[in-house]
């Protein structure tokens, strides 16, 4: 009964979304009040159905329903609590049924929080955002329904893939999602801006903190995953270049560029038409994610179901979103005025060559992504384009980029002082030449590009401190004027420089890992040790355990550092009877120096093991670097300039507790 | 400086900074770009030794072989030809022998394949897209013969 009542929720949504589509854009269209506000209830309702039918599955889920085909073919009674519930989007079906709830959440949000946008711009962007759910919704009912039954009910289910049962993957779907969908904003406010033939710079201001809500799930969507692949998939690695990460990595490009080119438009009034064709292409990059993900044309973990239907069906989705808003642009984008002047030396040419090479990157990793799939459909040739393509083109791309960060926020709009800023850098150069030196000294014969990024991450660290420290005038007036001074910041600055200073983070973690890793493969026996890195490990041998629904291999290692014990290390394979697979659970040791990666290989002679043994130095900084910059986007969102509509209330406050005081 | 100059900068810039990008990428599809074969195809299209290729097919059963250490050997097969790999190293979870396996390294002169890298898969019933093609041009593998079979289903 559950499994029918969300089926209808989903048939109703579809209905709603219908009307949500057409009725506004004519009200709009014939100038009918009422027909345009039908687009506010219509979003909610839409969002209160996607809820019920989200609530249904989950209840299956949870009450492990195995009459329902999906829950069958997904969970286990055996399985723990929190992959009964991570189960509901760890397939295709319900991955789509979380896809609509989060876009019908921000469609709802937009109704309900958007009071403050012009009538007609808000019903325009939310009939967009309705027919984006048309599509998905239809999507789901004709080609991936997840409550559809099984008869007779199987007694127990198949279990869900045991490398996807895991808590740092429970949650990397959802703010993937809301990455993706959160873009599906930009887009639709793009679109009703094209309809209407009119923007502004409300408008980028309205669009910005939807951008940067999206940007900072995204982020964390991607490091969770990265984080995931480190520690579960047993190669010690934490990106492949895989096209599943590239799918999920070229909206994040995308939509860097677009918070970027949002700010010039905001503040100056510049860059309208980029703007509008950047919102454009990073949910197109969102689609063809979902599109690459979904369609099962890749090799990877997350190609659910190979069903070549659902594969054309979301390529049609494409095809209609991406050339039809592409059309609209060619055919509406010259009605647009072009706005404010620049010199090519300014916060404004900064921005501008920000945008140029995050999509000039984005664009290599997009060849290299799709190359492969192209020419397999034109010749038959099959190639593999890994790691290797992607340092020769997006490396080189993206580092002048992050040499350039630093001056960017130093710069003024419309005409800035380039002598002034590298002066301002002064102390920023200094510690990142210093560092170099002192890293040449230390470790001189390792490769010679390694000391210039640590160089490159201190620089971009000490360059993002350096403007607080200019806004401030730290050292130039008395400490309590600079602290006076500090507080009085906008927020959005901070939110800046920690954004900035989280990618130096990022850059110290990258370069050194890859720089001054070290890795042993080794036949090991009870008893016999191995020496990485300062570290002796000492094999004490194997143990069976039983876990809740896996039994599992236990290898106990004995980890010392100069005589003194440092932990004990238990790496695990695992098996799991009811999917009949087995994981790899790798023991590590996190320090801030590095971390210490054992993987327990196959049983060899006399009971001993092959066992591969890592140290990756400061692999920890790549994910606290994604932190800084999902902590520096939520600092800029708090900024209450990005808070639309908050200077009235904050007026209105002000005014009562004026009163009070007289 | 003028409107029209400043334009001119932007352009310049725009399109100095594409060349690059289109010379990077060209330069990188030439070296850097790792093609896909099946033991027939290596016999057919004489891979040169030393050229970094992927290889794909199923493990030979009864052909996994330990050294003394960690090097192991086995033979790959699409069913019409075979092709000897060594891998030293750990393998992944779900090697298996008469299963899928795909992987990277080159071809030595004595005509055995040296592997550094043997992919995963993620589970048991997967077969590699390209090891799943490859075959079935062979004849060797069928559609659907690795998966469970499915239950009775209606739409109510």
């Amino acid at each position: 009964m559950i499994a029918e009542t969300g089926h209808y929720a989903l048939i109703l949504a579809l209905g709603v979304a219908i009307v949500q589509m057409v009725l506004p854009i004519l009200g709009t269209r014939f100038n009918d009040p009422r027909l345009a506000a039908v687009a506010v209830p219509a979003a909610q309702i839409q969002f209160l159905l996607v809820c019920i039918a989200f609530a249904a599955l989950t209840v299956a889920y949870v009450t492990s329903d195995f009459s329902v085909l999906n829950v069958w073919q997904n969970s286990h009674s055996a399985k723990p609590m929190l992959y009964k519930i991570s189960g509901v989007w760890g397939n295709h079906e319900g991955s789509m049924v979380l896809w609509v709830l989060i876009l019908a959440l921000f469609g709802a949000a937009v109704a309900t929080f958007g009071a403050n946008l012009p009538r007609r711009l808000q019903a325009n962007v939310l009939a967009v955002q309705g027919s984006i759910a048309v599509a998905f919704l239809l999507f789901i009912v004709l080609t991936s329904n997840p409550f559809l039954r099984v008869d007779p009910a199987p007694f127990d289910g198949q279990g869900l893939n045991p490398v996807l049962q895991d808590p740092a993957l429970a949650f990397h779907p959802p703010f993937l999602y809301a990455g993706y969908v959160g873009f599906s904003m930009a887009f639709s406010f793009a679109v009703a801006a094209l309809i209407d033939g009119r923007i502004d710079a409300a408008w980028a201001r309205w669009v910005r903190p939807w951008t940067l809500a999206a940007w900072m799930c995204l982020t964390l969507g991607i490091a969770m995953g990265s984080w995931w692949a480190y520690y579960e998939l047993g190669w010690g690695g934490f990106w492949f270049w895989d096209p599943v990460e590239n799918a999920s990595f070229m909206p994040w490009l995308a939509g860097t560029a677009l918070l970027h080119s949002a700010l010039v438009m905001e503040k100056r009034d510049a860059l309208k038409v980029w703007t509008i064709l950047l919102a454009i292409i990073t949910f197109s990059l969102s689609l063809m994610g979902t599109f690459l993900v979904r369609s099962g044309v890749l090799t990877s973990v997350h190609a659910f179901a190979v069903d070549p239907a659902r594969g054309v069906f979301i390529l049609g989705i494409m095809a209609v979103f991406i050339g039809g808003s592409l059309a609209l642009f060619a055919w509406r984008a010259p009605l647009l005025s072009q706005g404010g002047l620049f010199a090519p030396i300014s916060r404004e040419g900064a921005l501008v060559l920000n945008n140029l090479l995050l999509t000039v990157a984005c664009a290599a990793v997009f060849v290299g992504t799709l190359y492969p799939l192209a020419l397999e459909s034109v010749t038959g040739e099959k190639i593999s384009v890994g790691a290797p393509f992607f340092n020769l083109t997006f490396v080189p791309l993206i580092v002048p980029l992050l040499i350039a960060v630093p001056f960017g926020p130093l710069l003024a709009w419309k005409r800035g002082d380039l002598l002034a800023a590298a002066q301002r850098l002064m102390v920023a150069a200094i510690v990142s030449v210093a560092a170099i030196i002192a890293v040449l000294a230390v470790h001189g014969s390792g490769p010679w590009l390694a000391p210039l990024g640590i160089g490159l991450g201190l620089w971009l660290i000490v360059g993002a401190a350096t403007e607080i420290a200019t806004r401030s005038k730290l050292f130039e007036v008395r400490w309590s004027e600079s602290w006076r001074r500090m507080r009085n910041l906008p927020r959005a600055a901070y939110g800046t420089a920690l954004a900035h200073a989280g990618v130096g983070v990022m850059v110290l973690g990258l370069v050194a890992t890859t720089a001054w890793r070290s890795e042993r493969i080794e036949a090991l026996a009870p008893g016999s040790s191995i020496e990485i890195a300062g570290y002796a490990l000492t094999f004490e041998g194997v143990k069976e355990r039983q876990g809740p629904n896996y039994s599992e291999l236990v290898g106990m290692f004995e980890v010392t550092r100069g005589g003194q014990p440092v932990t004990t290390l238990i790496p695990s394979k695992r098996s799991y009877a009811v999917e009949k697979s087995a994981t790899t659970e790798a023991g590590i040791h996190n320090s801030w120096r590095g971390d210490l990666y054992i993987v327990l290989g196959d049983p060899l002679k006399d009971g001993a093991y092959s066992v591969r043994v890592y140290f990756n130095p400061m692999v920890r900084l790549i994910w606290l670097g994604a932190l800084l910059m999902f902590f520096g986007g939520g600092v800029s969102l708090s900024d209450r300039r990005l808070r639309v509509g908050a200077p009235k209330r904050a007026k209105a406050k002000a005014q009562p507790a004026a009163a009070a005081g007289k | 400086m003028t409107r029209k100059q400043r334009r001119g900068v932007l352009i310049g810039t725009c399109l100095v900074v594409l060349g690059v990008a289109v010379g990077l990428v060209l330069y990188a599809m030439r070296d850097s770009i790792v093609f896909f074969y099946s033991p027939s195809d290596i016999a057919e299209m004489q891979v040169a030794p030393g050229q970094r290729i992927r290889l794909g097919g199923l493990v030979e059963t009864g052909s996994v072989r330990r050294d003394q250490g960690t090097t192991v050997h086995f033979s790959v097969t699409d069913g019409a030809k075979v092709m000897p790999v060594t891998y030293t190293g750990v393998l992944p979870d779900l090697f298996r022998e008469g299963q899928g396996v795909v992987t990277e390294g080159a071809v030595m002169p004595d005509g055995t394949f040296k592997a550094d890298n043997v992919l995963a898969k993620h589970d048991e019933n997967y077969m590699p897209p390209e090891v799943a093609a490859k075959l079935k041009e062979k004849g060797v593998w069928r559609e659907g013969e690795a998966t469970g079979a499915a239950g009775k289903v209606t739409t109510q």
